[in-house]
């Protein structure tokens, strides 16, 4: 604990805020190497839109895993969840709502996307665009809401502050697979038509 | 007024978890597209030299972690009475001077790094123009994020919202959009 938290330097910020930084840093080129992958160059030079919905895709996870991660650390302070793996209300209404939001956000950056592209007038096919993303999307909730789980619970009964530890898990998962499942949901889709 | 102790709102039911989440979310990710329409026009670029593919998530996540860390810091600054809108203030000083010397590190070691992906996938950019561009794109993102969060705290402290609510969330987003915007302004110019 810094006894005097309005007088650090600029060195006591630097040391702080690094190792936070480098895990994001390191997640981001993870991020990158999947995406600059032949296979997801190939994918990208194929399917129209993209690249179109790759920040809002990868944003949004954030926003709604963060937030269900954020949502469970009060829960567990407040006393009113606990950390078990057993259903519950709260739980399991968290859990269902981020599964919704994380969805329906889904199929909208496609809906959205195409609609760009349209307006554009560079084509592209909203059942791909749509089939990605719930693809993605769907495999990224499986993904983000089990981790986000575990590592909250066990965290939380061996003494972690959950709120630690939610950012970090949050943007390395989030980025690294949500680069991943757009591959494998533009396979799926190619698969599949 | 007829319900003196009102019942609490129940801050666990899913509809009213999707209900205060999807606006946020889908303005959230109608702001994203202006990223997503400047890759979409780069996307020759970004195929024939993988490097800079490399960089796009990283740019995407550090701005916004940078410019968090600020906005937290100077809100919390602002409260103790530390912090003043002023160019010699020590807080503000320390802040600025933190974020440049994160931003060189973290793009530095970026630059390098995504030079030797992009070799390793095929591409051919040299390690000189890689490191200019992740250089000069986080210097530019770094006086952004100073600016923008020093612009944020200060309007909604004048406007008397907390801004540890409202400066967050906002900066945070526009500096993530800002990173692709320079990223690629810094690459028109180099490349």
């Amino acid at each position: 604990m810094n006894p005097m938290p309005g007088h650090d330097s600029a060195r006591d910020i630097y040391r702080q805020a690094l190792p936070v930084i480098a895990v994001s840093l390191i997640a981001g080129l993870f991020a990158g190497t999947i995406l600059a992958s032949e296979t997801m160059r190939a994918n990208i030079a194929e399917v129209p839109g993209l690249l179109l919905l790759l920040p809002a895709f990868l944003a949004t996870r954030g926003g709604v895993y963060g937030s269900l991660g954020a949502r469970l650390s009060t829960g567990l302070h407040q006393g009113v969840i606990e950390p078990r793996f057993r259903p519950s209300r709260r739980l399991t209404n968290a859990v269902v709502a981020s599964f919704i939001n994380g969805m329906t956000v889904s199929v909208f950056i496609a809906v959205v996307t195409y609609a760009t592209l349209v307006a554009f007038g560079d084509g592209g096919s909203l059942f791909q665009l749509v089939g990605v993303m719930v693809v993605a999307g769907f495999l990224s909730a499986v993904l983000m809401i089990s981790v986000l789980i575990s590592v909250i619970f066990v965290g939380y009964r061996r003494g972690l502050d959950p709120d630690n530890v939610i950012g970090p898990v949050v943007t390395t998962l989030g980025d690294v697979f949500g680069v991943f499942f757009l591959l494998v949901g533009v396979a799926v889709v190619g698969a599949v038509s | 007024m007829t319900d003196p102790e009102p019942t609490a709102v129940d801050e666990w039911s899913i509809r009213r978890i999707v209900r205060t989440m999807i606006p946020l979310l889908a303005a959230l990710s109608v702001l994203q597209l202006v990223s997503g329409t400047v890759l979409e026009t780069y996307e020759e670029v970004l195929l024939r030299y993988p490097a800079l593919l490399v960089l796009v998530p990283v740019q995407i996540g550090t701005a916004g972690n940078l410019a968090s860390i600020t906005c937290s810091r100077l809100t919390t600054q602002l409260y103790l009475g530390t912090y003043e809108f002023s160019p010699s203030n020590p807080a503000l000083r320390a802040n600025a001077g933190a974020v440049f010397a994160l931003a060189a590190t973290v793009f530095g070691a970026v630059g390098v790094a995504a030079w030797a992906i992009g070799l390793a996938l095929g591409g051919s950019l040299a390690l000189g123009r890689v490191l200019l561009i992740s250089l000069v794109s986080g210097l530019c993102l770094a006086v952004l994020v100073v600016v923008a969060s020093v612009a944020a705290v200060e309007a909604s402290y004048r406007i008397g919202l907390n801004p540890d609510d409202t400066t967050i969330p906002v900066v945070t987003n526009l500096c993530d959009i800002a990173g692709v915007l320079i990223l690629f302004a810094v690459v028109s110019v180099v490349l």
